[in-house]
């Protein structure tokens, strides 16, 4: 079929990177939940780390895939503490939404 | 063929995203996540990079979200929020601009620079399997930062557990909230 | 002496300084002494000076002595300097001198009264003023001394100023003097900017030598005359001369007739190259105005009651005089006048002041009579400054009179026919003032009691019920009367016409040693027809005179006819009230709009600044709302603002 003769070029990798990355910030300023917020915030990592590689493969250069893997890593100390302040803050204040932790208004 | 396992790829990555944003439930969301995590690493073997995409299983979807469920359950905030009501009316216009315009403005410049992605020429292949063309390039180039890479994790968990401790004032405190929480309970 | 000319301003300063600090403890009369000592000094120095100036020869007389550098600002360098020249001198000469009369007399005037050493602590801080104003080098020094006399002549005038009309007269000067202090101001201004500095050097050199073109000239003469018409009483700004009566008599006879009143016509002359390159038309409106003012005035004081206030609108018709002899290019003749003026005038207030001192503080005509009897050398006095100012020869009045009124016809006819009947009438005024003072029935029997009774005067309560007659002064009060008598009657001498019977060497000698002063402006008269037939327009002088005299006796003394003394007359035409009833209503509405609009708009700007600032600050504080995903929002904006810049503007797109 005509169909099968398409490859996808790096330009659809690049396109659906783009589409994962506004899903994940629209998720973040919409949900007040703090634990799906971090989740969207790993979506966009993704998305990002979806860009990098797509070019890495294309221009055959390493360095791409060398910085996901740090991003990973980062991202992994990132959850860690950041669910530690989620946890400290919710000890304090069970059933707390991002809502109430406007302690700095003007 | 590609083209089949890149369409399906997208709507598991996709597909997980919107259930994301969309479930009410935490632990759902979570769950979704764990869909988008395992297209992502489809669409990295697709695009050759073998060791990455067993890297985003095995610490992604295996250890990241592992934890989130690990704190969803701990304190307790599995309940759904109701996505109907938004107390900033705001907030949703600025969801707007920022989702449409961030993809708008990046598809945009993508499909502009299409024909200068197609005509460059790669880099000679190193002959080198994906792993070892990997590690290569990360123990010679990259050393330093890997190096830093390590006191970074140690430092985060240091930091984790000092976060966590419970202290004889923080222990009285959650004493007092859950004594609250139980009395309105009570009330209601 | 020339060097020391800053003597003649510092006496009365020290006098001014040590009364400020121990007058209190001077008390009475040691603190009038003093202050008198003190004026004496500068007269001593004045003389000094004369006589060093008479020394030089006659193109080299101008001394100018530099104290210090007074404003020293980029393009404006003023000092703080002293002319000494023919004008300054003469002018120091009976300001000092006439000062130290005024000064022995207060002290006799003033004894008794409980702000004994403050009047002579102003009295003294007047003195400085003028000489300021006097020997100034620059506008400058001389708007100092001007503003200087316009502030003490304030605080002489409302000197008892527990009596509201009192304090109301003093403002009423102050505010009237402002108005022509303002003229003065933009004349300063305007001969600044054309020629770069205020010193009269410069000015009237640049006016000599034709650097100033006849706009920027008539400008500055103008202006200068608009202050000269404040500080000097004319119309329209004559109004608070009268009304100043109502301060102590010495201070009427010293400022407003004998000294600052005169400073604007010093001030035109000292100006005079000015004039002389401005427009002519300058020179015709001074001219008119003062015939104006004199006639004006001179019908005024024919109505008048108060002792005093014959006196003060006889003070404003003779500065009409002097104004007409400016206008007219009679330098020397106004200087003349303002000296022989000076004399009479200040005897005849003091005289006024011996009467009221005499009669227990009553000061109306209609109460007087047969003062001669009681008060002789009161009246012998009086009636020379009488003969002197009616224009009688061989009194001092005369001659100076006579001058003005020549120089006036060959200006023009008009002028001269005004001056003409203004001399009638001065001398009609002045001769009803005497009769009805010194003459006549004694008036004061029933009245006085009844007055002095219901004022609650304990010093006369004795008199009251009893005999009240009237005394003579006592002898410091005389000794200035007596010696203004023998100056008013003498001081023609120094400036004689040209009449045939008079030796040359006697003629003009003030004309000759002011000449260089006013070479420049003095008109020359001596081809014309006037001048020619000068002795004929005398004699139509003197019968003038005679003819006032002969009509007052008749109605005053004689009782031939009925007196005319119309009330609209004694109203002074009604132009006060009418200026005070345009001020009170739509003058003050117009007040009020400008006070509004700054209340309103010019206040309500600043504040708008302010509350737009801080209504600003209050929206602008909403965005602070403490939420993360508001804060998350504005910058994922901010990053599609970025992009949208990247991509479409930069035309990535």
């Amino acid at each position: 079929m005509m169909l099968a003769a398409i490859v996808p070029t790096t330009t659809y990798y690049l396109i659906l990177a783009a589409v994962l990355f506004g899903i994940g910030a629209t998720g973040l300023l919409v949900r007040r939940n703090p634990l799906v917020m971090f989740m969207c915030v790993e979506l966009m990592l993704n998305a990002v780390n979806l860009t990098f590689v797509a070019f890495a493969t294309r221009f055959g250069n390493i360095d791409g895939q060398t910085a996901v893997f740090f991003v990973m890593v980062v991202a992994a100390a990132e959850v860690v503490v950041g669910l530690g302040i989620i946890i400290s803050i919710l000890r304090r204040r069970p059933g707390a939404t991002a809502d109430d932790l406007a302690e700095l208004r003007g | 063929m590609e083209l089949l396992v890149f369409v399906l790829a997208s709507a598991m990555v996709l597909g997980g995203a919107v259930g994301v944003i969309v479930n009410r439930n935490p632990v759902h969301a979570a769950l979704s996540l764990v869909l988008t995590l395992f297209g992502v690493a489809v669409q990295f073997v697709a695009l050759e990079a073998h060791f990455l995409a067993a890297v985003e299983v095995i610490v992604y979807a295996g250890a990241i979200v592992v934890l989130f469920l690990f704190v969803i359950m701990l304190l307790g905030v599995d309940k759904a929020e109701n996505l109907e009501i938004e107390p900033f009316p705001i907030q949703r216009w600025l969801a707007a601009i920022v989702g449409l315009g961030v993809t708008g403005m990046l598809i945009a410049s993508i499909v502009r620079g299409r024909k200068i992605l197609a005509e460059g020429e790669p880099l000679p292949a190193s002959g080198d399997d994906n792993i070892r063309a990997l590690a290569r390039n990360l123990f010679s180039d990259h050393v330093f930062a890997f190096e830093f890479t390590s006191v970074l994790l140690i430092v985060a968990v240091a930091g984790t557990v000092l976060l966590t401790r419970k202290t004889p004032a923080s222990e009285k405190a959650a004493e007092a909230a859950a004594e609250a929480a139980r009395s309105s309970k009570a009330k209601s | 002496m020339l060097d020391v000319i800053w003597l003649i301003p510092a006496f009365p300063l020290a006098g001014f300084l040590t009364i400020l600090l121990f007058g209190r403890r001077l008390g009475d009369p040691v603190a009038g002494f003093l202050a008198a000592g003190a004026v004496l000094g500068s007269f001593v120095v004045s003389v000094g000076a004369y006589f060093d100036l008479l020394s030089l020869d006659e193109h080299d007389r101008e001394h100018i002595e530099t104290l210090f550098s007074w404003v020293p600002v980029s393009s404006l360098q003023v000092d703080m300097a002293f002319l000494a020249d023919p004008l300054s001198l003469t002018m120091c000469l009976f300001v000092t001198g006439i000062a130290f009369l005024i000064h022995l007399f207060a002290i006799g005037y003033m004894h008794g009264d409980p702000k004994f050493s403050k009047f002579f602590l102003y009295l003294n801080l007047f003195v400085l003023s003028m000489t300021l104003l006097i020997l100034g080098e620059n506008l400058l020094v001389t708007f100092l001394g001007w503003e200087g006399v316009g502030t003490c002549s304030y605080f002489l005038i409302s000197f008892w100023h527990h009596k509201d009309s009192a304090a109301t007269a003093g403002k009423k000067a102050f505010v009237t003097n402002r108005i022509g202090d303002w003229g003065f101001m933009l004349a300063m201004f305007i001969g600044f900017e054309a020629v770069g500095s205020v010193s009269y050097g410069a000015l009237n050199g640049a006016a000599e030598g034709g650097a100033l073109s006849q706009n920027t000239a008539t400008a500055i003469a103008a202006l200068l005359f608009v202050g000269a018409v404040g500080k000097s009483a004319q119309f329209p700004l004559y109004l608070w001369l009268p009304d100043a009566m109502e301060g102590p008599t010495p201070v009427s006879a010293l400022i407003h007739a004998a000294t600052m009143v005169t400073a604007g016509v010093f001030l035109m002359t000292r100006m005079n190259p000015m004039l002389a390159a401005a427009a002519p038309e300058v020179s015709t409106v001074i001219a008119y105005v003062g015939a104006f003012t004199a006639l004006f005035a001179a019908t005024i004081a024919v109505a008048q009651t108060d002792i005093k206030k014959v006196l003060a609108y006889s003070t404003v018709s003779q500065l009409g005089y002097m104004f007409l002899a400016v206008g007219s290019g009679a330098f020397v003749a106004a200087i003349f006048h303002m000296v022989t003026h000076a004399f009479f005038k200040a005897l005849m207030f003091l005289g006024s002041g011996s009467v009221i001192h005499g009669m227990h503080h009553e000061q109306d005509m209609r109460k007087m009579g047969a003062l001669r009897k009681f008060m002789p050398i009161t009246a012998f006095t009086f009636l020379i400054g009488w003969l002197a100012i009616a224009g009688v020869p061989p009194f001092a009045g005369f001659w100076s009179k006579d001058e003005i009124l020549l120089f006036a016809l060959v200006k023009s006819p008009v002028l001269y026919v005004i001056g003409l009947i203004t001399a009638v009438l001065t001398a009609f005024y002045m001769t009803r003032q005497i009769i009805m003072v010194f003459f006549g029935e004694a008036k004061w029997t029933s009245h006085a009691n009844a007055e002095e009774a219901a004022e609650g005067d304990e010093a006369h309560a004795s008199t009251a019920h009893g005999e009240f007659k009237p005394h003579e002064s006592p002898g410091i009060m005389l000794v200035p009367l007596v010696v203004l008598a023998g100056l008013s009657a003498v001081g023609g001498i120094i400036q004689l016409p040209s009449f045939g019977f008079i030796p040359d060497n006697w003629q003009h000698k003030l004309e000759s040693w002011l000449h260089p002063v006013v070479e420049a402006g003095e008109a020359h008269i001596t081809e014309s027809g006037a001048y020619d037939n000068k002795e004929l327009l005398a004699l139509l002088a003197i019968a003038c005179a005679l003819i006032g005299i002969g009509v007052a006796v008749a109605i005053y003394a004689k009782h031939l006819a009925k007196p005319v003394e119309p009330e609209i007359l004694a109203d002074g035409w009604k132009y006060d009230s009418t200026v005070s009833a345009f001020m009170g209503g739509p003058g003050r509405k117009a007040f009020d709009a400008v006070a509004w609009f700054d209340k309103t708009v010019v206040d309500g700007a600043v504040n708008g600044v302010g509350k737009l600032v801080s209504g600003g600050a209050g929206e602008l504080r909403k965005t602070q709302t403490g939420n993360v995903r508001n804060y998350a929002g504005i910058v994922g904006v901010g990053v599609v603002a970025l992009l949208v810049w990247f991509v479409i503007g930069r035309g990535v797109l």
